[in-house]
């Protein structure tokens, strides 16, 4: 199946004569692996095209896409645009809200209105936009610490999640989770987790359920996709690759899409990596391993729209590297020394608004009056999100109790035969629990 | 208070097996002597009007280094029906087959839980009856699949998730700690997490330090989570189905060397309570706290005791976390001293919580210190005599007793 990428490295495997009959095997057999035999490694893997379109015989793995290169997009001509001009206003009020979010956060935070750890997405919204502004509201997103952005791109509302940043009740998790855990069931953004590496599973999980419902529950309209963003450091965590085998053994619908900033806190990629190139190990538990330029929304979209098509059709995860970059550091409180001034300059010049803006300039989609229409319309909804989070109540008392159990009768039963929840003072949330 | 004793004694002989000597009862003498003589009183009445009452007490025989193979009708059971044997791992089977049947959304994933049925045959035959996504045979990789079944349970399915050996857990701690006791408070209330974590633990016979683990006191200091420990065939399959049904995260500990307890349960369907506690013999004198293999170690000693003319009250706790203060105070209570008989390691097990929260609420009542008899702090060694050694025996138990109640 030929699909279109721009301008990206895609890793190429042909299908094996060997593993043709198997993997035709339909879908609902269960049996795992497709795979019978594997030949002998492949010395290298090239990344480019034509070298491994030769290598029929190669070991491995991947589901096989021949993907043809796609000419770089030429300026003059309007009809093989990437994206339309709607399309493009939309991602650019995503990338704005995103930059305009963060940089209020960092403001609020050294006013004193949010504490603890805020790790901040400056630089990065290409990724965020690129892929999430592609799924539907039923799909799922799973991300880290660096939250807040894939909470605005899925459609958590800037207010609650400005309240929640500042504690307040009004927050999407009521408070009670903070910059690092966004949760929103509305929106399907399952977490915001603060260890590296633990929100994969849980995206597993969703994946699974959405394979379960179309399977078992037969829900044959069920093809919800699950994408779990996570950074260069987790990917030589072990839950990432046990992930990896799952998701590819099962053929769940997942994206695994990796925000390679090349820093992890002040551990360069570098540094800690065998092999740097995160793309690669995709292929290595039978999945494609993709490549993108991170600071291109457009891009990031291409390569989006192919990979969540084909979870959507059944057809099994994919890895995506994105190489990307953030413009401030790790969190806030990171003093940010160790990077090389020369680095940051190189990738501001590549800020990714800035390039969709020039795209969409050259190529006559839009007036600047509209772009500077949309800057406006985001400066006042961050700044209505701040003055929402200011006024908003702080959390209660008895709020301490509350959401410790579905069912609070886990609390137990108390000394005088009844279930301690039923004790008011849970509801007021002076019980010592 | 001759009268008093003539009355005991004659209540005693109603209800108690074995010769009764009415000079070893001792009363307790730190307290005025009127108030403990009419709470004496009182509860000798209690005792004369529910002795018929009282259900049949089970005889256990237990070896105690072998596992019990066959015990008599359940004195916890009150079927009306004649019901069915069956061993405790069918028990677990049957529970979870039922809720399967019932909630389409139940599904069971572990190591070899599909085609091989389960390391312990808890889930025999469920693979070709439901299917391999409903019944899914993980890679070895209980972090990820613990974090799968996590995931799965907040995006709406009710998975039961198997470890092989409660000790593999370890490994799952992660997603365990963090992902499963903790995310329905982040979220604010959003996700729920109604998954079922369930496997052996406790030690053995000679299966070496790794594979002896009692990970109960591991796991209790999680927020969020409901832990319970089975013993009989009977509570493991109502607490097998009371889990899977409720929506918090349940932690079901079994132990390798009680699923071949045989019992007969009744036919109807029943469901458990996670948080009550089991009385297993009502007494007068003590109170024995207990769970899971436990028990069957209290109630071998409980016959010696018997005979020397004590008269223990054994409850099996049943909920780890939380801990039923009810019917755990009520005995206390009533008898004044209690001894908790354990699994667990020493430090900071399941008996030192338990012993924290008697003292809380309830150390008016004791005319004793509470002694806990927990297995030694030492790796479980393979060599039987030495792990023996390390788990509480029945000749302990009855000694921990007689200091206590002198």
């Amino acid at each position: 199946m030929a699909t279109a990428f721009s301008s990206i490295n895609v890793v190429q495997h042909a299908r094996c004569d060997n593993f043709s009959v198997a993997s035709r095997k339909p879908s609902s057999a269960f049996l795992g692996s497709t795979y019978s035999i594997r030949l002998s490694p492949s010395a290298s893997r090239s990344a480019s095209v034509s070298a491994a379109v030769n290598r029929k015989a190669s070991s491995v793995s991947a589901v096989s896409e021949v993907v043809k290169e796609k000419k770089q997009k030429s300026v003059s001509s309007g009809s093989n645009l990437l994206i339309t001009k709607e399309e493009g206003l939309e991602v650019y009020e995503d990338m704005v809200l995103g930059r305009v979010f963060e940089d209020m956060c960092a403001q609020m935070y050294y006013r004193g209105k949010m504490f603890g750890f805020v790790h901040l997405y400056n630089g990065q919204e290409a990724v965020s936009t690129g892929f999430i502004k592609l799924l539907k509201k039923e799909d799922c997103v799973v991300s880290t610490y660096r939250d807040h952005v894939h909470a605005l791109s899925k459609g958590v509302p800037a207010r609650e999640v400005m309240s929640e940043l500042f504690g307040k009740t009004t927050g999407c998790c009521r408070g009670q989770g903070g910059s690092m855990h966004m949760f929103s069931k509305e929106h399907n953004l399952i977490g915001g987790f603060a260890f590296i590496g633990e929100g994969i599973p849980i995206a597993t999980g969703a994946a699974f359920t959405s394979k379960y419902r179309r399977e078992v529950l037969k829900e044959a309209d069920c093809d919800h996709v699950t994408v779990a963003f996570f950074g260069d450091g987790t990917c030589n965590n072990g839950q990432f690759y046990e992930c990896l085998n799952m998701a590819a053994l099962w053929k769940l619908p997942i994206v695994f899409v990796v925000e390679n900033n090349l820093w992890a806190i002040g551990m360069s990629h570098l540094r800690s990596t065998s092999d740097p190139e995160i793309w690669k190990k995709g292929p290595a538990f039978g999945m494609p391993g993709v490549h993108v330029d991170g600071m291109d929304v457009l891009k990031v979209r291409e390569v989006a729209k192919e990979a969540i098509g084909r979870a959507r059709r059944g057809e099994g995860p994919t890895l995506v590297e994105c190489e990307t970059y953030r413009f401030r550091g790790h969190s806030l409180a990171d003093p940010d020394e160790l990077r090389d001034p020369d680095e940051k300059a190189r990738y501001a010049a590549r800020d990714p608004i800035a390039a969709l803006k020039k795209y969409m300039f050259e190529n006559n989609l839009v007036k600047e009056a509209e772009l500077k229409a949309i800057d406006k319309k985001i400066d006042e909804l961050v700044e209505d999100a701040v003055e929402f989070a200011d006024e908003s109540p702080q959390p209660s008392r008895s709020q301490l109790l509350e959401n410790v159990f579905a069912d609070p009768k886990g609390f137990g039963i108390g000394p005088d035969g009844r279930y301690r929840c039923e004790d008011p003072k849970f509801t007021e949330g002076t019980a010592h629990v | 208070m001759a009268a008093t004793f003539q009355g005991l004694g004659a209540a005693a002989a109603l209800s108690l097996s074995g010769s009764f000597d009415p000079n070893r009862l001792h009363l307790p003498c730190r307290r005025s002597l009127s108030v403990t003589r009419l709470s004496f009183v009182v509860r000798l009445e209690e005792r004369i009007v529910s002795g018929s009452n009282l259900p049949p007490r089970r005889a256990q025989q237990l070896v105690s280094k072998a596992v019990a193979t066959k015990a008599d009708a359940a004195s916890a059971s009150t079927a009306s029906k004649p019901g069915h044997e069956l061993l405790l791992f069918e028990a677990l089977r049957e529970g979870l087959e039922e809720e399967m049947d019932r909630d389409p959304q139940v599904c069971v994933m572990g190591e070899d839980v599909g085609h091989y049925g389960g390391s312990y045959k808890v889930t025999k035959g469920l693979a070709d009856k439901f299917g391999d996504l409903r019944v899914l045979d993980t890679p070895i990789a209980e972090n990820a699949f613990t974090g799968m079944g996590i995931g799965a349970a907040m995006t709406g399915l009710r998975p039961v998730v198997e470890g092989m050996n409660m000790g593999f857990l370890l490994l799952a701690f992660n997603q365990i700690s963090n992902n499963c006791g903790m995310l329905h408070y982040t979220s604010g209330g959003q996700f729920k997490i109604p998954i079922v974590i369930r496997g052996p633990g406790g030690v053995g016979r000679q299966l070496g330090a790794e594979h002896s683990q009692r990970l109960e006191s591991y796991f209790q200091s999680i927020p969020g989570i409901q832990m319970v420990a089975c013993s009989t065939p009977y509570n493991a399959k109502g607490l097998m189905k009371a889990a899977i049904r409720s929506e918090n995260p349940v932690i079901l500990f079994e132990h390798v060397l009680l699923y071949n307890l045989k019992e007969r349960i009744p036919d109807e369907e029943y469901v458990l309570n996670l948080e009550e506690a089991e009385m297993v013999r009502p007494g007068e004198h003590i109170t024995i706290l207990t769970y899971s293999r436990m028990r069957y170690h209290v109630m071998q000693a409980a016959k010696t005791l018997v005979n020397k003319g004590y008269d223990p009250e054994v409850i099996d706790i049943r909920s780890l976390k939380p801990f039923d203060l009810y019917t755990i105070g009520n005995s206390v209570k009533k008898t004044h001293r209690v001894l908790i008989v354990e699994e667990c390691m020493r430090t900071g097990g399941i008996g030192a919580s338990l012993t924290a929260a008697i003292t809380e609420n309830f150390h008016d009542y004791l005319d004793a210190p509470i002694m806990c008899l927990s297995s030694q702090d030492v790796p479980t060694p393979y060599a039987g005599t030495l792990e023996n050694w390390t788990v509480v025996q029945p000749a302990q138990i009855v000694t921990a007793v007689e200091q206590l109640c002198q």
